[in-house]
């Protein structure tokens, strides 16, 4: 199911074409910014809160 | 058995990017935190086979993604239905991207084939090397740079970049982006 769309970025070979500089970075810009988005969110407590009650000795122990 | 405490928050200290990962394989937070809950009971049960000194990120993002493909491979249309979902989690949006660009790149990442994505976002966001990357994934080297070429390749073309003066940053803010490559 080759598109035109599909084969817009690509060669009259096949091969994807390169892209330039420029594209590589706008698109590992939005990359970055989608996913630290949701790192910048921290850690939610339930992970803080499933791990200390697995791990329960070890806060007894400290 | 309890863990060291640095390993307690070096585990701790994964979580973010296991999420935001996670998020990218399944596409809906709900599940994405699932996914993450699950990939922790797995590791701590596991504990014993974290070798002290290697990168305990690679080790829980490679259960993390085995986990993935195991399971929710399996209800991937369901699961890739992220309709509303991830836009409610965005607390904040980019400043620098519009909202339209960005809910567009993100549809533009959820049609990508899912090998080719994960190879992307380990590269491209997590900060994993090609190797770390290939050693997640289980392939060579050289699949992981194929694939993350031809991500890229698809993403420009389902988003239609040809020419970077379709994009909002000038000159300044491309050339700085661009040394932080």
């Amino acid at each position: 199911m080759e598109s035109a769309q599909n084969n817009r970025g690509k060669k009259a070979d096949g091969k994807p074409a390169k892209l330039s500089r420029d594209v590589q970075t706008r698109l590992g810009q939005q990359l970055r910014a989608m996913y630290d988005d949701v790192v910048n969110e921290g850690v939610p407590d339930r992970f803080t809160e499933l791990i200390d009650r697995i791990n329960g000795g070890s806060k007894d122990r400290s | 058995m309890p863990m060291d405490e640095s390993v307690r928050k070096a585990v701790l200290g994964a979580v973010p990017s296991l999420r935001a990962f996670a998020i990218s394989l399944c596409g809906n937070v709900d599940r994405a935190d699932d996914l993450v809950q699950e990939t922790l009971l797995r590791a701590l049960a596991n504990i014993d086979s974290f070798q002290p000194g290697t990168n305990i990120s690679a080790w829980l993002f490679t259960i993390l993604r085995n986990h993935f493909r195991s399971e929710y491979r399996k209800r991937r249309r369901e699961v890739e239905d992220s309709d509303g979902h991830y836009a409610e989690s965005l607390k904040s949006q980019p400043n620098q991207i519009g909202q339209v660009e960005f809910r567009e790149f993100r549809e533009a990442l959820a049609q990508l084939p899912s090998d080719q994505r994960e190879a992307l976002v380990l590269v491209g966001a997590s900060g994993f090397s090609y190797e770390e990357a290939a050693n997640i994934c289980g392939c060579a080297v050289g699949t992981i740079k194929s694939r993350v070429n031809r991500a890229r390749t698809r993403l420009a073309a389902l988003l239609d970049i040809d020419c970077v003066d379709e994009f909002g940053p000038d000159q300044t803010t491309r050339a700085v982006l661009a040394s932080g490559e």
